[in-house]
């Protein structure tokens, strides 16, 4: 009969063929639709580019060829656990969801599966307490350093005392939106600034009212956690209500040139935090040309090259192929499982020569994994918009965070986390 | 060919009464409910389990629940993610206070609570009715998602306000957290799935269902023939509540394991479940399941031959997704306003007299 016939062909399409293993298996669970796509897509490019030049060039890592399996989660938490229990079984080595929502929900999953999570300045903060979390790295920073290095800037710019100002705080209403605010209000506390906390509701394309608070309470500095379309309007609500926009700052997710060209001038000397480097003036770009661009092996359209999130997408498909390097010389072997992939991550050492060796002087910090710590370093830079220029131009170095009082908030989350896991934490 | 009553033959009340009175449709019922006790949890992996056949249950539970309030009793509702944000909250906090309950326990208590709370948001259903009510529990809708992101109790004060389901067990079985085998959450979610439906089925042909029905059909004449209106409308609050306070519970605590209100039980979530009923059948059981099926296995089907065996980009096949899944629910609405169920039931008849239709 014609109806078995098709239920059986849906159910054999229903499982998912798994081929053998032969190669370093990277799972991309990308959103390139939905309204986080302008942030998904030029991250989910870049970090299969990278890939692909790898392959192209070099034959792969150690000789064994990448693989990125690209899944759409379009944000979306039940997407995610259909896009990780999809692509685990074909030898992930490690997931980087981008997106802080979907790490919550591997933390668990992929520890117990034992395949490492990477999330790269997003995710669960505490993360960085190795010893409880054993699978999971956030390195190179996270959500409580990027809190502090803000406020570290604004001490900067007011000759070192900001007490009595007013510093609203407005936030994409979700896990990622709400993780730094248990620093800023400790932050608060030591520099005794008025903190003021507005939260916008997914998707973020209404703010009329959050504005309309700023401009009634007239903060002298505003700082924003927003991702997505939340960022393009709110930079244009600033502009609207004409809040100086040197005094707008936002994380390292809301300073794409996306966020800022809708609003034109206007969006003149906005500022956001950076960990990576800007623009594409970089040694890598003209590799990524030859044997990616040109041979059109490039993903998605091939028109991201260079924006900011882009080279963070390179960054982290960087941060992934050095640590499988790492890992296949720990083990010995070049085809390495998730396991190996943890232990690689766990003694990744990123140094200046290495990152000048792979074409990417300066782009990012230097800095060394260790059990105790996966969160590294925790530097970051402010970048400012020059809307003449369209450019993004660092205006501070890469400086580090105030770790007195971001490291007992971490001590206190991953214990509270062992409590509630019943994990033991221990480095063996 | 198929479907003949001839020479199944009724001797008493029970049998004429029955669910399935055809023998067939009998045999087809229990065949399902041995394979799916029986055989699935043999061959069921982590993948099946998660992205297909856990969603599958509980949106199927929930679809039930809001099948009784919009297609029984005919109110209509837009706060059922609300709801089942109810449900998931009240099993995090019972999970978290009394860590020896339960888990069998604790989703009974928390569809109980999101009974009571139903209820309590459907008393405005006594004085108003259409589009003023859908407007009414729309705004049980924002306030709910409002007070989880805002009262830092419900989520134990943690820094994200993110839950996340610690690992449960029922009669020494993992039931939530990582380490839970999928055969088990399966069989977990399958036993509510189908004890609810079954009750679900037999309650709309009973008393309270047919009260349910006449207030549906017409109010004043429901309360011309003793109908209570307050009696009718409130139970099917309560009883639709519970059944999506359940389907929210086992959402939280089996199937994602970790939850964020606003992106896991915002107003999309509301109108998922009112397409799933209207595009099922108001007023079906199957129809619950069916329209489940359609609006979470078909996306994911799709997504699996489009990407898996056609080799797409994601992005395309992700938006033709929308297109053909919204193209099919226009044209099923075309050629059958009544849902899937009533497709179904043309289907019978027309298999009925097969291959001899004259």
């Amino acid at each position: 009969m014609k109806l078995t016939k098709i239920a059986a062909i849906a159910a054999a399409a229903m499982t998912v063929a798994s081929p053998v293993l032969a190669d370093l298996v990277f799972p991309s669970l990308s959103y390139r639709t939905g309204a986080y796509a302008a942030g998904g897509i030029p991250f989910a490019d870049g970090y299969a580019d990278y890939m692909t030049m790898l392959n192209e060039r070099d034959g792969g890592i150690g000789g064994v060829m990448t693989r990125v399996i690209e899944c759409e989660t379009g944000f979306s938490t039940e997407k995610g656990v259909e896009c990780y229990e999809s692509t685990k079984g074909e030898g992930a080595l490690v997931y980087q969801p981008l997106s802080t929502g979907i790490t919550y929900q591997l933390i668990p999953k992929a520890t117990a599966d034992g395949i490492p999570v990477h999330s790269m300045g997003y995710g669960r903060t505490s993360a960085a307490n190795g010893k409880v979390f054993r699978n999971v790295f956030n390195y190179p920073v996270n959500y409580w350093n990027g809190a502090s290095i803000a406020v570290n800037h604004l001490l900067d710019i007011n000759g070192g005392d900001i007490s009595g100002k007013k510093v609203a705080l407005i936030y994409h209403n979700s896990a990622y939106g709400k993780e730094p605010i248990r620093t800023l209000q400790e932050l608060a506390k030591k520099h005794s600034f008025e903190l003021t906390e507005l939260a916008v509701d997914h998707p973020g394309q209404e703010q009329k009212s959050q504005w309309l608070q700023i401009r009634r309470e007239r903060p002298d500095y505003v700082l924003m956690w927003g991702w997505g379309v939340m960022n393009q309007v709110a930079i244009q609500e600033a502009a609207n209500i004409r809040f100086p926009m040197e005094n707008f700052i936002g994380v390292w997710w809301s300073g794409a040139e996306i966020d800022v060209l809708p609003s034109g001038d206007a969006s003149h000397g906005y500022k956001a935090l950076a960990f990576t480097g800007v623009g594409a003036d970089y040694p890598i770009y003209a590799e990524i040309q030859k044997y990616v661009v040109d041979t059109g092996k490039a993903a998605g359209d091939g028109n991201q090259l260079g924006t900011v999130i882009y080279n963070r997408g390179l960054y982290a498909a960087m941060l992934a192929a050095e640590a499988v390097r790492k890992a296949q010389e720990i083990s010995g072997k070049m085809q390495i499982v998730a396991s190996d992939m943890r232990d690689g991550m766990e003694a990744l050492e990123i140094t200046e020569e290495r990152m000048t060796e792979l074409g990417m002087p300066n782009f990012g910090p230097t800095f060394k994994v260790s059990c105790e710590n996966h969160g590294g370093p925790g530097t970051a830079a402010v970048a400012q918009w020059d809307a003449g220029a369209k450019k993004w131009n660092l205006i501070t170095d890469f400086a580090s965070s105030d770790m007195s009082v971001i490291q007992p908030l971490i001590d206190a989350d991953s214990a509270a986390y062992a409590a509630e896991n019943n994990i033991t934490p221990n480095c063996n | 060919m198929f479907y003949r009553e001839a020479g199944d033959f009724t001797t008493n009340y029970a049998e004429d009464n029955q669910t399935f009175p055809i023998r067939l449709d009998r045999m087809g019922y229990y065949a399902t409910m041995i394979v799916a006790f029986c055989v699935v949890p043999f061959f069921i992996n982590d993948y099946w389990a998660s992205a297909v056949l856990l969603p599958f249950l509980i949106y199927a539970i929930a679809a039930i629940g809001l099948n009784i309030l919009v297609g029984y009793c005919g109110q209509v509702s837009l706060g059922s993610g609300g709801f089942m944000a109810v449900g998931a909250y009240a099993s995090y906090k019972l999970m978290t206070s009394f860590p020896d309950m339960s888990m069998i326990i604790v989703v009974l208590l928390s569809g109980l609570i999101t009974a009571m709370v139903g209820a309590a948001f459907g008393l405005p259903s006594l004085r108003i009715k259409g589009f003023y009510l859908a407007v009414a529990t729309l705004a049980s809708q924002f306030f709910l998602v409002w007070l989880f992101n805002k009262v830092a109790w419900f989520y134990n004060y943690s820094a994200s306000g993110q839950i996340n389901a610690p690992e449960r067990t029922v009669l020494g079985f993992v039931i939530t957290g990582p380490n839970a085998a999928p055969a088990v959450t399966y069989l977990f979610c399958l036993a509510f799935a189908v004890g609810l439906a079954w009750l679900a089925r037999n309650m709309t042909r009973s008393n309270t269902g047919r009260r349910w029905m006449a207030i549906r059909d017409m109010d004043i004449a429901a309360e011309i023939i003793g109908v209570n209106p307050l009696g009718a409308k409130l139970s099917a609050f309560a009883v639709s509540s519970f059944y999506i306070g359940v389907a929210g519970s086992l959402m939280f605590t089996v199937y994602l394991g970790a939850v964020e209100v606003g992106e896991a039980f915002g107003i999309t979530k509301s109108f998922l479940l009112l397409f799933m009923v209207i595009i099922g059948g108001l007023g079906s059981i199957f129809g619950s399941f069916a329209g489940a099926a359609f609006m979470v296995l078909f996306p994911v089907l799709l997504k699996n031959v489009l990407v898996g065996q056609l080799g797409w980009a994601t992005n395309i096949a992700a938006h033709f997704e929308f297109v053909i899944v919204g193209g099919l629910i226009v044209i099923f609405l075309i050629m059958e306003p009544h849902g899937l169920a009533a497709i179904w039931r043309v289907v019978k008849e027309k298999l009925r007299l097969w291959p001899f239709p004259h």
